[in-house]
């Protein structure tokens, strides 16, 4: 473990297990013994061996997080029209209940696994693996995993993915980065969906999320666009092309890549995060 | 709502460190907890007692830290207490910061009684060097 190191003692903690400190005293004649382990051990491990899966055979893997309803599914729908010529995709769908998106996905001539989760409110990486073996990994360039509608627990799961897309559509308010920090902190990139209905709508104010977003520290890009539409589709296409080169030399180096979020205090601090970091390098936004 | 899933590491991981120092029970779990670690202290503390049932952490007592959220700044270098929806500098104002603490999930110490009362004195000075 990385308590024989020391690595996982920080400035927040250090004060709790020097000599002295209240965790390094036994109290009524028990013992006290510091761990300081991650508690999403389990879930991390699994979420290591899935991104593994991922970069062994040359897959980008996002996952796509939101509120029920932003435009996860429609959005694939019209990427997977944009380049399916090019990518070879596949979807894994996470809803409690139906195949409706998976059968949506499906129609657009692509691979697609519904994991239906019951009442559980995310994906996490034991559920992906499963998935992950219904898929042929070596004829894939990419793997899209749309999570469970939901702006709350998806954030605290790894699932193995090398990059977050949040989508925030333009119903929805223009603070919900202020309201769901932990979601919008994990964000590689932000997208602002259904941007058509900005015309009929005067409350949405797309400055006003943005510097929301950036009260969170996070100077991931954000990129409005219109599934419908397909005003600003191009945009993130490109930006999607950009991390399927970058994915690309990663795995030509022998690097690999975890969402943006991962590289910040939890991972300073644990032992789980630790034993990876070697092949794991920090992502920086452009 | 996942704090029971967390739960539910807890015992594994608590379970390890139980038989590995030959504890008869589990006295005390200690968590960090920072804001931006998605999970909820009130939550955790209903879902541990459905956890911890019929294992040998089922008497412990469930402490949870919640650490604050600081934040270092990239341009100035200072240092900031922050609220979780507004990790810009304190100082400057700036939003290139780095979160040095706030979004921890950690399971930081247990307090364990040995099934050997002798050794738990022993295995207490040891901690102390």
């Amino acid at each position: 473990m990385c308590d024989t190191c020391g690595c996982n003692i920080t400035s927040g903690n250090q004060h709790l297990i020097k000599p002295g400190g209240k965790l390094s005293l036994a109290n009524n004649g028990a013992t006290s013994i510091s761990v300081l382990k991650n508690l999403m051990n389990e879930n991390d491990q699994v979420a290591a061996h899935n991104r593994e899966h991922f970069d062994k055979n040359n897959i980008l893997a996002v996952n796509l997080m939101s509120s029920p309803g932003s435009g996860k599914t429609a959005l694939l729908e019209s990427t997977i029209q944009q380049i399916k010529e090019q990518f070879r995709i596949a979807v894994i769908e996470g809803d409690l209940e139906t195949e409706n998106d998976a059968d949506r996905i499906r129609k657009q001539g692509v691979p697609a696994i519904q994991i239906t989760t019951g009442s559980a409110c995310h994906l996490d990486a034991h559920m992906v693996h499963d998935a992950v073996h219904g898929l042929s990994l070596k004829e894939l360039d990419i793997v899209f995993i749309e999570n469970v509608g939901n702006l709350v627990c998806p954030a605290s799961f790894d699932l193995g993915q090398h990059l977050n897309v949040t989508l925030l559509s333009v119903t929805e308010g223009d603070d919900k980065p202020a309201k769901y920090p932990v979601m919008f902190r994990a964000a590689d990139l932000i997208l602002l969906t259904k941007t058509d209905l900005l015309d009929v709508l005067d409350d949405f104010d797309t400055s006003k999320a943005e510097k929301n977003l950036r009260q969170l520290a996070s100077e991931a890009p954000v990129i409005e666009l219109s599934s419908r539409r397909g005003d600003g589709v191009s945009d993130w296409i490109t930006w999607l092309k950009q991390q399927v080169e970058a994915q690309l030399s990663r795995v030509k180096n022998g690097e690999s890549l975890k969402p943006a979020i991962q590289k910040e205090g939890a991972q300073l601090h644990t032992e789980t995060s630790h034993s990876h970091t070697a092949l794991t390098q920090n992502h920086t936004q452009a | 709502m996942h704090e029971l899933s967390i739960c539910q590491e807890i015992i594994l991981q608590v379970n390890d460190i139980a038989f590995q120092n030959q504890a008869s029970s589990i006295e005390s779990i200690t968590l960090q907890v920072g804001p931006l670690s998605g999970v909820e202290a009130p939550l955790l503390k209903q879902a541990f007692s459905f956890a911890a049932a019929q294992t040998v952490a089922e008497n412990a007592e469930l402490i949870i830290e919640e650490l604050p959220v600081v934040v270092e700044c990239k341009q100035c270098g200072a240092h900031s207490n922050v609220v979780a929806n507004k990790l810009i500098c304190g100082q400057c104002g700036d939003y290139h910061t780095q979160l040095i603490s706030g979004d921890e999930m950690l399971l930081a110490s247990v307090e364990l009684t040995r099934e050997n009362p002798e050794e738990n004195i022993e295995l207490a000075e040891a901690n102390r060097v």
